[in-house]
């Protein structure tokens, strides 16, 4: 059920077991990860107690275009979501407002299954007038909080499908000293909505000092601003020293600085991912050359399940809670009895989520059948 | 000769009219040491070039400003490296005299911080083209007084380098917008900006888009094509507009390779020489600008671009030249007079002047 596609994915669709092998390979690198945690927090999942749902995490990315957004998904997760993308002509970019393209990907490692959902939003920032251009991608959110509402507050709760934003990358264009005017823009209006994760993209047109002196510069205006981005939670007093020696350079480090790439080059001997310029190979995975290890590590490994709870208890409660405020003020201005559970107004399903609807049903009361013959056939016994 | 360029000015080499028959001479005149005369009185009165950088803030244009001239052109801090960016476009020029070798070249040098920076960049392209103008205008009234000075001083633009954001993909309506606008007032030299996070292949790639971008929006950045003189002109011109946007890479800090100083940037994995054609092509901006193309960008900033703007404004205030008298010129008017693409308004011009020697 991904809207919007514009192009046509050479991945499976979910359900589909063997369909992506690529997808499935190597999401570890060549390298043994420094910390043995890899979905370190999956078992304490309180999903697991309802449905066996897979975890879902979904992230945005926000950034101008030619970035390198899209490189920097295919390294971050080995897949080729974006083989089939046309890239829009200046004329083209002239009449474009900002889209909301959805890829939904089945990643699994070790028996372990992880159902990522990337969105994407070309055309930010590109028009000559970019005011308010960030609305669509708020209105994106507040979409999906919607909808988690409804599901929420309506009678079928054993299928909700979450499909809220866990976490936002957004990057940030190197060649500025700083912040711009339409990134701060962005942040403020995103703040309160969703984790935000500034990165530095392209950092490999930056020399040490230069990277150094933006991150700090970046940081201060965060604070000048009032922008919340995503804080990294402090860790436990009884984790392990080395725990807490990533943690604090993971803090020290941010926002990352990161390089993306898709080609495979030989650097050393080895096979690398990296980018192959005439004075040198800037390779991928390597730690000196940027931060790419640590937020992919911060993303998948250590952070996943954190950004996911601060999504459902502080930016989904806050969402709720100034919805219900507002149902009830509209409530009392009518001069109707308050009810307790707020009951939102049901929307007139589209075709499609009907024939969902249809399915779904369907497919449940098949199951209880079965289960009823399986209690039958054990009382028979 | 070619309908589309102006009158020749005055230090131009071709005779005054196409007829004049060739003479044979039977011994040596010494007719060459002109050229050694030329050369002491340039010598003695330096050489004039003005050049104004436009691009988003952090695409290395004070940088590349002073790797061109080999100097430090901003003497204090580079504007707009740790300060906050300007809410509006404010223009900010400084005057150099370079020396080299005897010759002097007084070197003004406009930057533009802010210039595409905020959130709504519409008409963000209006304080520059301001600027230009009020240049031509300036050189305009110091031209039409009865006495004037022997030597009018020029802070006309001659070139204006355009720094286009390395994207990789193609050029933004921003680019657009400001390009097709610059392009008929003064000669622009678009180049790729810090071209360093750019493999060879993003390289040719982003240019040859920018290229097809140029030409469907019928785009002339310099060297003009219509301008070409001749076969000569045309052949070299061809190599340079091949080339173009070149893909650049500033530097003002000196490292040690393999026992050369050079001028270049130190990341983890290399120096990027910026002085090395194969790792950018800022070699090949420099000799445009300053090597090979310096007199032929004021040629045609004078001959066209300044001709185009003085004819508007003789068109705005309804009196036109006749014969040697000075001009009575209306006051400046609000505002730019917007000067079509440069063929147009020769054509016209031409047409003008033909009606008025119908008229005598």
């Amino acid at each position: 059920m991904s809207t919007g596609l514009r192009y046509k994915s050479k991945l499976a669709t979910p359900g589909e077991p063997g369909a992506c092998p690529r997808a499935r390979a190597r999401l570890c690198p060549r390298r043994p990860p420094a910390s043995h945690r890899v979905f370190p927090s999956l078992p304490r999942t309180p999903a697991r107690t309802r449905t066996p749902t897979r975890p879902r995490p979904r992230r945005g990315q926000a950034g101008e275009s030619g970035l390198g957004k899209s490189t920097l998904v295919h390294s971050l997760f080995l897949t080729d979501l974006y083989k089939d993308r046309k890239l829009l002509s200046a004329e083209e970019r002239i009449s474009q407002t900002v889209e909301i393209l959805k890829h939904t990907v089945d990643i699994e490692e070790k028996g372990v299954k992880l159902k990522l959902t990337i969105v994407d939003t070309p055309g930010f920032g590109d028009a000559v007038n970019n005011s308010e251009c960030w609305k669509p991608i708020t209105d994106y959110v507040d979409q999906q909080f919607e909808q988690y509402f409804r599901d929420e507050s309506g009678l079928n709760r054993k299928n909700i499908q979450d499909n809220r934003v866990h976490c936002c990358l957004y990057f940030i264009s190197p060649f500025g000293h700083g912040l711009r005017p339409v990134d701060v823009g962005f942040m403020k209006a995103l703040h309160e909505k969703v984790n935000i994760v500034p990165l530095i993209a392209k950092a490999d047109c930056l020399v040490p000092s230069e990277i150094r002196k933006l991150k700090e510069r970046i940081r201060e205006e965060i604070d000048k601003f009032g922008i919340h981005v995503y804080q990294f939670p402090e860790c436990d007093s009884d984790e392990d020293e080395d725990f807490k020696q990533q943690d604090r350079e993971l803090k020290e480090s941010a926002p990352f600085a990161v390089i993306g790439s898709n080609t495979v080059v030989e650097a050393k001997g080895q096979r690398v991912r990296g980018r192959l310029y005439p004075w040198g190979i800037v390779e991928v995975e390597n730690q000196a050359h940027c931060d790419f290890v640590k937020l992919r590590n911060m993303l998948i490994r250590t952070h996943m399940h954190d950004l996911k709870d601060v999504t459902c208890d502080v930016h989904y409660e806050n969402y709720r809670a100034h919805c219900i405020q507002q149902m009830t003020s509209k409530l009392t201005q009518d001069s109707r009895m308050e009810s307790p559970i707020p009951i939102l107004p049901l929307p007139t399903p589209d075709a499609e989520t009907e024939k969902l609807i249809r399915m779904k049903d369907e497919e449940l009361r098949r199951m209880q059948e079965m289960l009823q013959k399986m209690k039958q056939q054990m009382q028979d016994q | 000769m070619d309908p589309l360029r102006q009158s020749p000015s005055p230090c131009s080499s071709r005779p005054s009219s196409p007829k004049t028959p060739p003479c044979e001479i039977h011994g040596y005149v010494g007719i060459e040491d002109v050229l050694d005369q030329v050369k002491i009185k340039a010598m003695k009165m330096g050489f004039e070039f003005n050049i104004m950088v436009v691009g988003q803030s952090g695409l290395g244009k004070s940088t590349m400003v002073s790797t061109l001239f080999k100097s430090k052109v901003w003497k204090c801090t580079l504007p707009g490296l740790g300060m906050p960016i300007p809410q509006t476009l404010q223009l900010k020029s400084v005057t150099h005299v370079i020396e080299e070798k005897g010759v002097k070249l007084k070197l003004t040098v406009t930057d533009t911080p802010g210039f595409g920076d905020q959130i709504n960049n519409d008409k963000c392209w209006d304080p520059i083209l301001g600027y230009i103008n009020e240049q031509y205008e300036r050189y305009l009234q110091e031209e039409i007084l009865i006495t004037r000075q022997r030597h009018i001083p020029d802070t006309r633009v001659h070139c204006c380098v355009y720094f286009v954001p390395p994207t990789g993909h193609c050029l933004r309506p921003l680019d657009i917008e400001l390009l097709q606008r610059l392009c008929r007032t003064v000669n622009v030299v678009p180049v790729i900006a810090r071209a360093d996070s750019l493999t060879l292949e993003e390289r040719e790639a982003f240019r040859r888009r920018i290229q097809h971008n140029l030409r469907t929006h019928c785009i002339e950045v310099y060297p003009q094509k219509c301008f070409d003189e001749d076969i000569n002109d045309r052949i070299l011109n061809s190599k340079i507009r091949d080339r173009i946007p070149f893909a650049v890479v500033g530097s003002d800090q000196e490292y040690l390779v393999n026992g050369r100083c050079v001028l270049g940037r130190k990341t983890k994995w290399g120096i990027i020489e910026v002085e090395n054609m194969a790792h950018c092509e800022f070699l090949l901006l420099r000799d445009l600008l300053i090597r090979s193309h310096l007199q032929d960008l004021k040629d045609i900033t004078h001959n066209v671009h300044y001709e185009n703007y003085r004819v508007c404004r003789l068109n705005e205030s309804h009196v036109l030249p006749r014969g040697p008298c000075w001009v009575n010129l209306a006051p400046t008017p609000p505002g730019p007079p917007v000067a079509p693409g440069p063929s147009k308004v020769c054509r016209q011009a031409r047409e003008d002047s033909d009606d008025d020697e119908d008229d005598y």
